[in-house]
């Protein structure tokens, strides 16, 4: 099997399943709980934070979540209804996950003005449109750091600072989702999940910054200072931190990986590279004359897993790519492939291989 | 209190008009209502003036769900849950009105009707008719009796062994019980249509099973589990059903390569048939259906289907042909195939539709178009790689 779909998901890594299990077999109290057990549990939690916390470089608050949907959803509608007296103006951008692009649609409709940066018009100075968006009566700026569908990179740490400087008042969301552990996030709040960096489905985080306020979406036991209530998941936190911990500090094997792709994929002809400005984990390319989703299921006869579009959006078209300016006739032939550190040169061969082979057997 | 006496009676529409082979089309209807109840628990079956009479033998079955079960049931027209009392008028009226109390305490009007087959009851109708009218009144004040427009409807039937009393009767499915017409090959794509289909021509006895032609990699697996969870929820209605996959991307492939464009979609659905035929010849099936509606797309033209026909070696059943698609969803939501149907993956119809397809076809072209090349040991390689997968009537 070749996994070229770590976008999707990534596959645990052992560090992950060690801990958890461990976690589940011999630490199974109620963080809430009174007594040693309840304590025990606490510490893992605690300890996890700490991990997430210095990996990002940040100090603030980290809060978890059953994964970046409900990060996003709680940090968007959290913080228009906490900050809603300083303005009713929200900046965002036109290529941002469902899970924050539909609470966008959601809150326009119940009255906000929703602007949406697209990188079609301005990909190679993207952080100044988002920046020159934001006005005083822009309440949130929600941004992702990483597209999942191409990679594209935005430098959030830019946008952060800039919209700081000029408008305090205005908070900023980051969608850390493809960032998180992968390039520099900063901003009021970071949205993250744990099953994209080898840790398992099911539990995800938020960060806070000090002094950054948002009202919660759920009300229950009051768990985690009554802005996330729900028994905390500690397994899957335990297993968060190792994979944390365990994932590589460099993107030095990725990027080898992406640029012997490309080169590869360069030797073919009717390859159209979608990415710019990206990082060397996800690279989006077409192949002319090849649905998509026919090479997706072709290289699956292969046990070679990619993605057409986005994983989430099984089998609609991609709106996203639009927004980056990309034909509707290289979206239907657009193919995703998200790396992880596992893969090897020989495996980028093989796909490239196949894809040539693909070629061969689809295009008319 | 002594518990209810409950039984469920399920009323033949069509069946009670046959003639001498009447109890065959009773003993299969039987045996239908037999294997769908079988999970609730034991029951009594007795048959008698055009009613079957299901009498729960074990205790705290649920009637509610049974009454659903049974309104899948082809060959059923109407379903009454009713008590079941003795023939003795005061023992109707103490024991009868309580019973009535979930029908009748939400609802405003009501009409009362009385049959008597029993004709040594010592009162006559019109007289039950009225008593019966008037313990309900003293038992619910606040009904008034409207018998053109009633809301509820109670009935009390005075028959040879006992009075029933009921006042809710719920339609059947109706039509005719699953296998008593024979048996037909359906080909079901996983669009809305074809199941809708299946259902119909199950209402008319046939027992339907089904032929798919799958095409990967241009479909995927989920387009496989999503006809056969279509499979699955026909069940309800028709029954067990034979599903045969047919693997078909070989001869698309050739289809492509070979065929005129605007002929594909033609010459694919006359290989379909093709196949059908030989499937039916071998399995003793004695019709195909499908679901074409005229003029809905371009394979379903009037000469389209003309082409398509001329292939067939069998009748070929199109039960929503003059259906609009509106009408078509109303049974597939009621169905409850509807949602799956909608699901976004590609079946094989779809995977080479040609930019501009041949509303017109002539049948000669499409001959010559299938000609063009010999697709006989493809058909041959696809049939002997069939696959069977058998859904069981879900219990």
């Amino acid at each position: 099997m070749i996994y070229l779909d770590n976008a999707a998901t990534t596959k645990p890594c052992e560090e992950a399943i060690k801990a958890a299990s461990e976690n589940m077999r011999s630490n199974f109290g109620n963080a809430s709980s009174l007594h040693k057990l309840g304590i025990e549990a606490e510490k893992v939690i605690t300890s996890a934070k700490k991990t997430i916390l210095s990996r990002l470089g940040l100090e603030g608050e980290i809060y978890f979540t059953s994964g970046a949907t409900e990060s996003n959803n709680t940090i968007i509608m959290g913080v228009c209804e906490t900050y809603k007296r300083v303005g009713n103006r929200i900046v965002t951008t036109s290529i941002e996950h469902p899970s924050v692009a539909r609470v966008m649609d959601r809150l326009e409709a119940a009255g906000f003005e929703v602007v949406r940066i697209a990188p079609k018009d301005c990909i190679d100075n993207f952080e100044q449109a988002v920046i020159d968006a934001v006005d005083e009566k822009t309440l949130l700026v929600s941004t992702m750091a990483v597209n999942n569908e191409t990679g594209f990179h935005i430098d959030v740490q830019k946008i952060y600072r800039a919209v700081k400087a000029k408008y305090p008042k205005c908070m900023v969301h980051v969608d850390g989702v493809q960032g998180f552990c992968k390039v520099p996030l900063a901003g009021d709040f970071i949205s993250m999940s744990a099953h994209k960096i080898h840790g398992i489905k099911g539990v995800g985080a938020l960060y806070a910054a000090k002094g950054a306020r948002f009202a919660p979406l759920l009300a229950g036991g009051g768990q985690q200072k009554n802005l996330r209530s729900g028994t905390e998941p500690v397994d899957l936190i335990a297993g968060f931190e190792a994979a944390v911990k365990a994932y590589p500090k460099t993107m030095a094997h990725l990027k080898e990986l992406y640029d012997h792709t490309v080169k590869l994929l360069g030797e073919l002809e009717g390859v159209t590279i979608n990415s710019r400005n990206n990082i060397p984990s996800i690279l989006n390319f077409s192949v002319q004359g090849v649905r998509s989703e026919i090479m997706l299921h072709y290289l699956e006869e292969s046990q070679i897993y990619i993605s057409s579009g986005s994983a989430c959006s099984k089998g609609k078209k991609s709106a996203v790519l639009s927004e980056f300016g990309i034909s509707d006739k290289n979206i239907d032939s657009a193919i995703r492939v998200s790396f992880n550190n596992e893969n090897t040169i020989a495996e980028t061969e093989e796909f490239v291989n196949a894809i040539y082979n693909g070629i061969k057997r689809f295009r008319r | 209190m002594e518990k209810v006496k409950e039984v469920i009676m399920a009323k033949y529409g069509e069946i009670a008009l046959k003639g001498l082979n009447k109890h065959t089309f009773e003993d299969l209807l039987i045996k239908n209502i037999k294997r769908r109840l079988s999970k609730f628990g034991k029951f009594e079956y007795t048959r008698n003036q055009s009613t079957i009479y299901i009498t729960p033998i074990d205790e705290d079955m649920d009637l509610d769900a049974v009454v659903k079960k049974l309104s899948c049931v082809f060959g059923i027209a109407a379903i009454q849950r009713s008590m079941i009392l003795p023939k003795d008028w005061n023992t109707i009226v103490k024991e009868g009105m309580p019973y009535l109390e979930s029908a009748l305490a939400n609802a405003k009007t009501f009409k009362v009707d009385a049959k008597r087959s029993d004709k040594s009851f010592p009162m006559k109708t019109p007289e039950i008719q009225l008593e019966l009218g008037g313990a309900i009144l003293d038992a619910y004040p606040h009904l008034t009796v409207d018998v053109h427009n009633p809301e509820k409807r109670v009935l009390l039937e005075i028959r040879d062994k006992a009075a029933f009393l009921n006042a809710d009767r719920i339609i059947g499915a109706c039509g005719m019980p699953v296998g008593s017409s024979g048996r037909a090959l359906l080909l079901l794509s996983g669009g809305i249509d074809s199941p809708v289909a299946a259902y119909m021509m199950a209402k008319r006895g046939l027992k339907v099973d089904c032929i798919h032609f799958q095409s990967p990699p241009y479909t995927s697996e989920r387009a496989l589990m999503k006809v056969e969870t279509l499979c699955e929820k026909l069940t309800d209605y028709c029954g067990d059903i034979r599903f045969y996959c047919v693997p078909f991307t070989e001869i698309q492939e050739a289809l492509r390569d070979n065929c005129p464009e605007e002929y594909f979609t033609i010459v694919m659905r006359r290989l379909m048939m093709r196949i059908a035929n030989r499937i039916c010849a071998a399995n003793d099936y004695g019709a195909i259906i499908t679901g074409e509606s005229v003029a809905q797309v371009a394979s379903q033209t009037l000469k389209a289907i003309q082409c398509t026909d001329r292939a067939a070696e069998y009748p070929v059943f199109r039960p929503v042909i003059g259906m609009d698609k509106k009408e078509i969803v109303e049974i597939a939501r009621k169905i409850d195939t509807f949602e799956t149907s909608i699901l976004p993956y590609e079946d094989c119809c779809t995977v080479f539709t040609p930019k501009h397809p041949k509303t017109k076809p002539l049948i000669s072209e499409a001959e010559a178009a299938e000609s063009s090349f010999d697709f006989a040991p493809m058909i041959e390689k696809a049939i002997k790689n069939i696959t069977v997968k058998d859904f069981k009537l879900s219990d």
